[in-house]
């Protein structure tokens, strides 16, 4: 890996940048109040609304929650892929310093792929199918770091190499679909660490992907990790993949941040009955094959039109316990103490008994 | 790749001798020969005479051996009465008694001359505007172009031919009517002579581009992979051009296969328009004339220039997309 000097160039660059020199306190990546609302035909979707968390270098957020929880969308928010015509994006962002929703197009545009980057769950569709991989990583490395042809192919060959691809020298002119499905995902993560960046956006990266070939992909991200301290998002519904791999947790409801924590919190000690819910479907495949799967009940709400109060409030088993049917009227909000809360109207005390007497037992 | 080209070799010669064999039965079933040996002859003719004509023509054998006689005479060659007639020979007209092959030969590189410049001009004009419409799709500029495109494409050549005639060779005179000059002897001649006739064929012809190019590159756009590439940070250009550009190429290689097809086998209305003498002419009068040797040789040299533009086209389908191989 140290051959090339673009390469040496490029692990200097982000080592100098590492002292985010005149805001010592705040964190490396500070999401304030997100909101993200789509114009639709139908009306308007808030498909994030008021999400905060932080995130520090080098460590790794899991956000977990069902589909149209709104994870994916926070994420294409913080690079601003978002289409500025039917979008409209509140809160703020801030990324070492620098506030991503104010940014012009251009500032974005060299921060992405060079600082932050992101890998896609279907890493197929997300290659273009026209080039080789070779030159989908060598691309990348051309336009931010000003590199040659050949010292972006070099930087292809090696980043091939890094992620566990055999015979790099060979496969670099190979296209996509020659690629298998693991090998494609390692391919994606190339292209997104060919910059080394700052931060690396990973969206459901082994959702398509088998479990062996999914723990190596996990495993490689964290090697990656701690060689170059990149910090990480990890969108996910697998609770399986956020236990492997994050430090702190934030599960998503219906566009908002229902329960924020450690890992070992939110996984051992959660607060939140959809956490719950979360936790208790994940069967044991220790267990007896005839206990049925514990599936959360309902769907999830409409963004179009939440439901009023707790937005959860149709699917929870709770409602009952909470006074005045306050769950049915008023929107529970996030408390944090220390990085740590949920927003549910039941006690702490009721939370924390609930968890013990129904949901510690069904857990391995 | 080899055996690709093999079999679409021998597809060919199979599609040729189908076509060769329905036109020549077909010549036949419409009375061609008939016609033929009444105009050779004359109003007042007696039947010897015309049995001469047909002997002289060769109709009087059977319908078999005469198909026999013509296809072995394009590939080794024949004698049609004292004159001998080499290699690839497709007869001498009815008509003029002059070879086919030569007469194809002479009208060939106004065709050809005329398809080039048409095809230049439509990827140009066509797949530019439409490259544009599809950066700027949902601007005042994309709906000026898409209109732009199929408001030109509502023409007809019999009505855009003689209206730029009019204006500019016989009100303004700035041109003088189109003529074809060998591009080998002149270039600039060869242009400006052949410039009215393709600026008729490209507008007629660009709205297809413009519309499918438009159509493609936004669809492109759409595809998951063009996320990537922003996420990746590449600029606008690259996004565009090298990668949603090259995406819309396979449907434009479709529609141009066809078209080269079309343009290279003949622009009747355009040569009789433009008074050139290209194959297109050349077909009509065969017809008209029920000149058989005449029309079977446009027919397969038509065919055969639309076979192989559309094996380019397949060719070109696994150049612009690595996915496709050549079977």
């Amino acid at each position: 890996m140290k051959s090339s000097d673009p390469l040496a160039k490029a692990d200097s660059t982000a080592a100098d940048a590492a002292p985010a020199g005149d805001k010592p306190r705040s964190s490396f990546l500070s999401v304030r109040d997100l909101h993200v609302r789509f114009t639709t035909l139908d009306g308007i979707v808030k498909a994030v609304d008021g999400l905060s968390f932080d995130l520090e270098r080098g460590s790794t957020l899991g956000i977990v929650g069902e589909s149209g929880s709104g994870k994916s969308v926070s994420s294409l928010a913080i690079l601003g892929l978002h289409n500025p015509k039917k979008t409209v994006i509140g809160g703020e962002i801030h990324f070492d310093g620098v506030e991503l929703t104010k940014a012009s197009e251009n500032e974005m545009n060299k921060l992405r792929g060079r600082r932050i980057a992101m890998i896609f769950q279907d890493a197929l569709a997300a290659l273009s199918p026209f080039y080789s991989v070779g030159e989908q990583i060598a691309e990348t490395y051309r336009r931010h770091m000003g590199a040659s042809r050949k010292e972006a192919r070099q930087r292809a060959i090696d980043m091939l190499g890094r992620v566990g691809i055999p015979n790099p020298e060979r496969r670099v002119d190979d296209y996509p679909h020659h690629f298998s499905g693991g090998m494609r995902q390692r391919a994606m993560i190339a292209i997104a660490l060919a910059c080394n960046p700052d931060l690396l956006i990973a969206d459901e990266p082994t959702t398509a992907l088998d479990v062996t070939v999914q723990s190596q992909i996990l495993d490689l991200l964290g090697d990656l990790q701690s060689e170059f301290g990149t910090a990480i998002i990890f969108i996910t519904h697998d609770l399986g993949v956020i236990a492997q791999t994050a430090d702190d947790v934030l599960v998503m409801y219906a566009g908002r941040c229902v329960e924020k924590g450690t890992v070992r919190e939110v996984l051992r000690d959660a607060r939140h009955p959809y956490s719950w819910g979360l936790l208790s479907s994940v069967p044991d495949l220790g267990g007896d094959v005839d206990i049925p799967l514990r599936p959360v009940r309902g769907t999830p709400p409409s963004l179009l039109s939440p439901p009023p109060g707790c937005p959860f409030h149709p699917r929870c088993d709770y409602v009952a316990r909470v006074g005045d049917d306050a769950c049915k009227t008023s929107r529970p909000t996030l408390t944090l103490a220390d990085g740590r809360g949920s927003a549910c109207h039941l006690t702490a005390d009721e939370k924390a008994e609930i968890f013990a007497t129904e949901v510690r037992p069904l857990l391995r | 790749m080899l055996r690709f080209f093999v079999r679409r070799f021998a597809g060919m010669i199979g599609i040729l001798l189908v076509i060769s064999l329905i036109t020549f039965y077909l010549f036949f079933a419409a009375s061609g020969p008939d016609d033929v040996v009444q105009m050779s002859c004359g109003r007042f003719c007696t039947e010897e005479a015309k049995a001469g004509v047909r002997h002289d023509l060769g109709l009087d054998k059977p319908f078999f051996e005469q198909y026999w006689v013509y296809m072995t005479g394009i590939v080794m060659g024949r004698d049609i009465g004292d004159r001998s007639c080499s290699a690839p020979c497709l007869g001498y007209s009815f008509s003029s008694r002059e070879p086919v092959t030569e007469r194809i030969q002479n009208g060939f590189p106004t065709t050809l001359s005329l398809a080039i410049g048409a095809i230049v001009l439509m990827i140009l004009i066509g797949v530019g505007l439409g490259v544009i419409a599809a950066m700027k799709r949902g601007t005042r500029t994309d709906k000026v172009l898409t209109t732009v495109a199929v408001v030109a494409g509502a023409f007809q050549i019999f009505i855009l031919g003689p209206l730029l005639l009019l204006i500019f060779v016989y009100e303004t005179e700035l041109m003088d009517l189109p003529k074809y000059y060998a591009f080998t002897d002149n270039p600039g001649k060869w242009a400006t002579g052949l410039i009215l006739p393709w600026i008729c064929l490209m507008v007629i012809h660009m709205a297809m581009y413009t519309r499918l190019t438009r159509s493609a590159m936004v669809d492109a756009l759409n595809d998951d992979y063009v996320r990537t590439l922003r996420a990746k940070g590449l600029s606008k250009r690259d996004i565009y051009i090298k990668h949603a550009f090259r995406g819309a190429l396979s449907p434009v290689a479709t529609i141009l296969g066809i078209d080269i097809g079309i343009l290279m086998a003949g622009t009747v209305i355009t040569e009789f328009t433009f008074s050139l003498n290209g194959i297109g002419r050349l077909a009509v009068l065969a017809v008209e004339d029920s000149d058989l040797p005449m029309m079977m040789g446009v027919v397969l040299v038509a065919a055969a220039i639309t076979i192989i533009a559309n094996l380019l086209v397949d060719v070109a389908y696994a150049v612009i997309d690595p996915r496709v191989r050549l079977y």
